[in-house]
């Protein structure tokens, strides 16, 4: 059964005087961020002839959408005390988005590598990381995630880990209403309308792009943080060490060919007077029926 | 200087040497080619619009306004910030902006051939899919190649790459009597007699229409990199800037913003800043060919920022983060002029080590002569830009500060060894000042150079002189 039936879904008057409801002096709030190393450019090229990506030579970066995650959780650490911990899945070198995610004032991080992990899909992805969640040393009261990633674009891998965790969720988070240690209320893009919803902890939200302004990564916390350990977990630090549901093995889909969109290079150009050509454009998106 | 009104017949002629669709007149003209960015400087119209599309009609033109003595002023996108291309005296507004081909990028040369209504976008996105780069690098990115080399434009990159004039490698123009003059071309080098093109570069259009430029081009920098500096004050903040120069580190870019410039732009794109923590900013940047060249040299700017005070320093490593900072620098020139209904500008250049004792003289005068200032700028290269805001004062309150405020500007930048304009021109602005800058001796050499090129007094006048 889905999980969706743990939330419970509230209508509040909008409150623009946020984090009303902030305690003080207790122990805070501590908030896992799941992020991802992805490809540093939008013009990934693909292999025609083997449908794979050409990593050689493509430097990576943080996944811009989880910028968005980790700031709401470096937000909300600021005003509710507690701590930052990042989380991610990838080969050794995505070590480098931990340092980064310390860099910006995260503070603590783990990284989940072994070849068993390798060529996971999304249902194998969300396991991977719900399983490396448990086998953390602390229990978080709040996962942010962000959107989707710019590499997949799935958008699907947060809620999945919500529903292996058995923790309600909610996605599309485009502001936080109001938050205390107990419970988040957040608004959610549905599209083509809003939902306001109240969450218990522990729970889990993926968040929507621009939801805050992302810091820039600090020098003065590279400098701090340069010694600070980034753990290595492998499948034999996992609770449920089964290769089975693990990485392609555990992989329920496949990808059977990834291609380039067709580009659409139509173009027509107008030239006249402004008069003219406002009228053009008028009457084209009226006949388009766009208008 | 009078001129004639415009016939019937000179119009016919026009329409002769263009099709008749490409020339304007009365109430077919444009209100926007009467003025420029700045229409604190006057509305001036045309008598008629002529839009060349090739050096044969402008060569036609210049012939027939040089036998008849019609003042010609050459326009591209009309991006100016001095009235340069504002008809003060009428006549025939001669726009370029169709003579806007790519003619050729030569990848063995690292040169490209350009019309000059080419934008400045256009260009750089056109060399840079040829993994090119044409450095000069103006806030202005809708300005015209043609509008760029008139005011020898300078821009962001300065600091390292130098100006739009060290980029012009020939060009193709037309004297005021029609008369055609190829001068440079695609050689490195060149000793051979007096180097007209470059008096022409920045003479506003004054001495001559360009109708084709050969540029320089530079390989393109794989990586780039921004470094956001936050500092608690602006004098800390404006004094870093000599040390990052004498640690012979040369960025691509120092530029300088305080907070309040900063949430202009952040209301005017509705778009938020990554920091607002502090009251003043440098910003730089970064070019090389891997990151980890980048990453070295950064971290010893880092260092020396840190050591002359900085609070921290926000690295921009990816392309997302660069254009949260470089949109709203972008879009600082717009947001001022949206805060006020009238403002005036001064572009002044001194001396790089001379940079932190202007921006604290600025500084001064907002109280003094109780008038708003606001102020950003290239602090790498020396090129400030002021900006007086006339806000809610009445008309004659406002002309009064603003002269006070702006002499006291110029009188201090001359006072450093500095000049009038680093990168926006005299345009017909701008003067007064030039004259009270560099004195009778230039200014009548400048007056002789004028004639040998335009002894009817038809290209542009009113301008610079």
């Amino acid at each position: 059964m889905s999980m969706f039936t743990f939330c419970l879904v509230k209508t509040y008057k909008v409150k623009y005087n946020l984090y009303i409801d902030i305690l003080k002096g207790g122990r805070g709030v501590d908030i896992l961020v799941c992020i991802k190393q992805v490809p540093a450019t939008t013009k990934v090229k693909v292999d025609e002839k083997t449908g794979s990506l050409v990593r050689d030579g493509v430097e990576s970066k943080l996944n811009p959408y989880d910028l968005y995650a980790l700031e709401t959780a470096l937000k909300l650490r600021e005003e509710l005390g507690g701590s930052v911990t990042v989380i991610t899945m990838g080969p050794p070198q995505a070590q480098a988005i931990i340092r980064e995610a310390y860099m910006m004032g995260a503070d603590y991080g783990c990284i989940l590598s072994d070849r068993a992990f390798a060529g996971a899909d999304v249902l194998a992805t969300a396991y991977t990381l719900s399983q490396g969640i448990k086998a953390l040393d602390r229990d978080f009261d709040l996962i942010i995630c962000g959107r989707q990633t710019t590499d997949g674009d799935t958008a699907q891998v947060g809620p999945s880990i919500a529903e292996f965790l058995q923790i309600p969720h909610v996605t599309w988070v485009r502001e936080i209403k109001a938050v205390d240690e107990h419970k988040i209320v957040v608004q959610q893009d549905m599209g083509d309308s809003y939902a306001i919803v109240e969450l218990m902890y522990p729970c889990l939200i993926t968040v929507d792009k621009d939801i805050l302004e992302p810091r820039l990564p600090s020098y003065r916390l590279k400098l701090k943080t340069a010694d600070r350990p980034i753990p290595m977990y492998s499948l034999a630090n996992l609770e449920d060490k089964d290769e089975e549901r693990y990485g392609l093995n555990g992989s329920a889909t496949q990808v059977e060919r990834i291609f380039p969109p067709q580009e659409n290079v139509h173009q027509e150009i107008w030239e006249g007077t402004s008069e003219q050509l406002t009228s053009n454009i008028f009457n084209m998106l009226k006949d388009k029926k766009y208008i | 200087m009078g001129y004639r009104k415009l016939t019937e017949e000179d119009i016919g002629v026009l329409r002769e040497i263009c099709s008749e669709d490409r020339v304007y007149v009365g109430s077919e003209i444009n209100e926007d080619f009467s003025h420029d960015e700045m229409v604190e400087y006057g509305k001036f119209m045309p008598e008629v619009v002529v839009e060349a599309k090739s050096i044969d009609e402008v060569s036609r033109i210049m012939k027939y306004a040089y036998k008849n003595r019609i003042p010609v002023t050459p326009r591209g996108s009309g991006t100016g910030l001095c009235g340069g291309a504002v008809p003060i005296h009428g006549g025939i507004l001669l726009s370029l902006a169709l003579m806007d081909r790519i003619l050729e990028i030569d990848e063995d040369n690292m040169t490209a051939v350009v019309e000059p209504g080419v934008l400045l976008m256009d260009l750089t996105k056109a060399v840079a899919e040829k993994g090119l780069m044409y450095p000069p690098d103006p806030g202005e990115k809708s300005a015209t190649i043609g509008g760029n080399v008139m005011t020898n434009a300078g821009g962001m990159r300065a600091i390292k790459y130098g100006v739009t004039r060290d980029y012009v490698l020939g060009m193709e123009v037309v004297l005021a009597n029609g008369e055609i003059l190829e001068l440079g071309g695609k050689i490195v080098k060149n000793s051979s007699g007096y180097s007209i093109k470059d008096i022409i570069v920045g003479s506003e259009g004054t001495l001559g229409i360009v109708t084709k430029l050969t540029l320089k081009l530079m390989p393109l920098p794989e990586r780039m990199i921004s470094l956001l500096v936050p500092f608690g004050g602006l004098d800390e903040c404006i004094e870093a800037v000599p040390k990052i120069i004498r640690s012979q580190i040369i960025p691509t870019a120092i530029e300088f913003m305080e907070r309040e410039v900063i949430e202009a732009a952040e209301e005017y794109l509705g778009k938020k800043f990554p920091d607002k923590s502090a009251d003043a900013y440098l910003l730089l940047s970064f070019d090389g060919s891997d990151t980890e060249e980048i990453e070295k040299i950064y971290e010893r700017v880092a260092e020396v920022c840190l050591d002359a005070g900085a609070i921290d320093v926000f690295i921009a490593d990816t392309d997302e983060r660069q254009e949260s900072i470089w949109d709203a620098r972008g879009a600082f020139l717009e947001a001022i002029k949206s805060s006020t209904p009238s403002m005036d500008e001064c572009d002044v250049v001194v001396p790089r080590d001379k940079i932190p004792e202007f921006v604290k003289f600025v500084d001064t005068l907002e109280e003094r002569y109780e008038i708003r200032l606001r102020s950003f700028g290239h602090a790498g290269d020396g090129n400030i830009h002021v900006y007086v805001c006339k806000d809610d004062l009445d008309d004659e309150t406002w002309k009064h500060r603003r002269d006070k405020v702006m002499e006291a500007m110029y009188n201090k930048s001359i006072e450093l060894g500095g000049q009038v304009s680093g990168e926006h021109g005299i345009g017909h602005a701008k003067i007064g000042y030039l004259n009270d800058a560099l004195g009778h001796v230039y200014m009548d050499l400048m007056r002789s150079i004028k004639l040998a090129f335009d002894p009817e007094g038809i290209l542009n006048p009113g301008k610079v002189f």
